[in-house]
């Protein structure tokens, strides 16, 4: 089995979002990028799979420019064999998906985060299964792959299902499928310096959607402390201003 | 100049302060309380490639430069000053004088389990009356019968007798000439009869570190455990504690950068008079003042390990580092506890661990005094 992981690289989940350009713009400055969380699980599933003998092969996948690389690497790092990037700036869902399956059409298990920590927009996996007319299963929180057969378990309300689903195929994953995100070792640091990080060109695509502004929630308001023997007061301000009652 | 990390270095970097903060911070503090050395986080620093970082492949290492391993040492010490010990201790004094000086044999008999941290190996220089002055050493070994013969004893020897010890590079008087003695360094295994390894307790800091008392009594290893060439030793314990400088220095950077962070959160949340400390000047110049200490010691650290890495002269710059990384890691982490007012003479605290872990840097590998001598001798005093 061979298996492509989506990797969107995003800003460190501790930044301060700033924005610049009137609003239009986010503002990079300063900031530290990280595989998105939902695709470092994702990825460390693959690892713990590919250990024990059920994939040949892990694939990373990306679409963006050069300085996501660092991100890619790191995915070679924990253990990933190769990479690719389609040299494009992500413009929207839309875009991304057009040009996963350009390259994903290979591959078994194509696994994709349940959202990326910056647009939360959830929309590439379902793209992609649709444009490559792969099965999907989304909300997965458990893989295994026995005798060949892929076996999924999704946490829903109450319980949890379990299913199996024939490959080719999306998953579209979330917190649960791995523990814990593995921690790179420095050997793998090493090796994946040389593992292939294969740039390729994007296809033809627009984008559907169009950024128009960003807009901050305001900031929150200083915390008001009432005194433990004016509890009316406190039933004032819940009425009045809070309108929580 | 270039100060810009490498691609791989700054992944080094995010790499263990990840680990650290994950499964050495949670930790931390009970260990400490409980000094308490741990097997299960130098088995993960070994899993994750930790030891004999700058030891070719061959021999289990990673083949990194030494600036990525000073920068594992400090990312460490930014949360922990007691793992960070077994660290630097392992790798600079354990691992580097077998690497260094072994034959083949040596190295391919020990180096595999050193760098996979299921063994540890310590460097027994320090006596009771070899401190500073380890020529005061009256640790003798004979060569009789293809036998080594060790008589003497060691004190504060880091990694000597943690269940995973497998043995120490002893330095050891064995002859003399023309009225001076003749140092030698050889390998003595654990389990070797006539050797004992004790464990010392009451340390004010490093409480999760083993630091050890070794006794040889009559110890007898074979004279292929030689380490280099007889009349060697103080050659090689000199050079070992040349690069062993790096790695305190980065104890000391690490300890300043995690109290000069755990500092800088409490003033901005610690309200007094209506508004954040931090906002008091007299505490924005400390905090002023922290980071520009910080900064000049990691420039000075890391152009010590560019040095090395040059294959240029760095023993000055390595006492510099060692001498100004250690110090202002008692000025940083002093002021730190000051910002916490009484919640920084806590245990609740991390800072208050951190006060106390960095007193032995300026004291362990050549204390401040002794780095000025080797500094001023240097600069042609
Ligand atoms: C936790 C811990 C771990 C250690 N780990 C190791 C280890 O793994 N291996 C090892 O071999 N050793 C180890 N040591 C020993 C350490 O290196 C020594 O403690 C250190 O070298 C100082 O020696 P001393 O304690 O005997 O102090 P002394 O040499 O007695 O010094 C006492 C004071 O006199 C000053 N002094 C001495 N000579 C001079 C001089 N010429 N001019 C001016 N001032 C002077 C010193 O600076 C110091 O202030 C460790 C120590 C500790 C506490």
């Amino acid at each position: 089995m061979k298996i492509l992981v989506l990797i969107s690289n995003v800003p460190d989940t501790t930044t301060k979002i700033r924005f610049t350009g009137d609003n239009t713009a986010f503002d990079s400055t300063g900031v530290q990028w990280i595989i998105n969380p939902w695709d470092e699980l994702a990825l460390t599933r693959a690892v713990e799979l590919k250990e024990a003998g059920a994939v040949e092969k892990i694939t990373v996948g990306n679409v963006g420019r050069q300085t996501t690389e660092p991100t890619l690497r790191k995915a070679l790092a924990i253990g990933a064999d190769e990479a690719i990037r389609v040299d494009a700036e992500p413009e929207d869902a839309f875009f991304v998906a057009i040009q996963l399956a350009e390259v994903g059409k290979d591959f078994d298990i194509i696994m994709a985060g349940i959202e990326a920590s910056d647009y939360n927009g959830s929309a590439v996996g379902g793209m992609l299964a649709e444009l490559l007319g792969f099965n999907s299963v989304s909300a997965v929180s458990g893989l295994n792959i026995e005798n060949g057969e892929l076996i999924i378990n999704r946490e829903i309300d109450g319980g949890s299902q379990v299913l199996t689903i024939a490959s080719p195929v999306v998953t579209i994953v979330q917190k649960g499928i791995a523990k814990e995100p593995r921690i790179p070792a420095m050997r793998g640091i090493m090796m994946a310096r040389k593992k292939p990080m294969n740039v390729v060109s994007p296809v033809e695509a627009k984008a559907k959607t169009e950024m128009i502004n960003f807009e901050l929630p305001p900031p929150k308001a200083a915390c008001k402390l009432v005194d433990e023997e004016n509890a009316k007061e406190l039933i004032r301000l819940l009425h009045e201003e809070a309108k929580v009652l | 100049m270039d100060f810009e990390l490498t691609e791989e270095q700054q992944l080094i970097k995010d790499t263990v302060r990840d680990f650290a903060e994950r499964e050495i911070k949670p930790v931390a503090g009970e260990l400490d309380e409980n000094a308490e050395f741990s097997y299960p986080l130098t088995k993960r620093m070994g899993e994750l490639g930790l030891f004999g970082m700058t030891l070719p492949e061959k021999y289990g290492g990673q083949e990194l430069d030494t600036l990525s391993y000073i920068i594992a040492v400090e990312e460490i010490a930014r949360i922990d000053g007691s793992q960070a010990a077994t660290l630097a201790a392992h790798n600079s004094l354990g691992i580097s004088p077998l690497f260094e000086y072994g034959n083949e044999e040596q190295k391919m008999k020990y180096l595999p389990q050193l760098c996979t941290g299921e063994a540890l190996w310590s460097f027994g220089l320090t006596e009771p009356s070899a401190g500073s002055d380890s020529r005061g050493s009256k640790t003798t070994a004979v060569l009789k019968n293809d036998e080594w013969i060790i008589n003497g004893s060691k004190i504060f020897i880091t990694n000597g007798s943690a269940d995973i010890t497998k043995g120490c590079t002893v330095q050891a008087v064995s002859g003399e000439k023309g009225g001076k003695k003749i140092f030698t360094t050889i390998l003595a295994e654990t389990g070797t009869p006539g050797f004992t390894q004790k464990t010392m307790h009451g340390k004010m800091m490093w409480r999760a570190s083993n630091t050890s008392e070794l006794y040889f009594d009559d110890c007898r290893v074979p004279q292929e455990n030689l380490l280099g060439k007889i009349g060697e030793g103080s050659h090689i314990m000199l050079q070992t504690l040349d690069g062993g400088r790096l790695s305190i220095a980065a104890m000391g950077l690490g300890n300043a950068q995690g109290a000069y962070e755990m500092a800088l959160a409490y003033a901005k949340e610690r309200k007094q008079f209506g508004k954040p400390i931090s906002k008091f000047q007299i505490n924005a110049f400390k905090l002023a003042d922290m980071a520009l200490k910080i900064e000049l010691a990691r420039n000075l650290l890391y152009k010590a390990c560019w040095l090395k890495d040059n294959g240029k002269p760095y023993g000055k710059e390595a006492a510099m580092s060692k001498l100004y990384c250690s110090e202002i890691a008692k000025e940083v982490s002093d002021e730190a506890v000051q910002i916490h007012g009484g919640y920084g003479l806590m245990k609740d605290y991390d800072v208050e661990r951190f006060y106390r872990d960095q007193r032995l840097l300026q004291i362990g590998e050549g204390t401040s005094e002794i780095q000025r001598i080797v500094i001023s001798r240097l600069i042609g005093c």
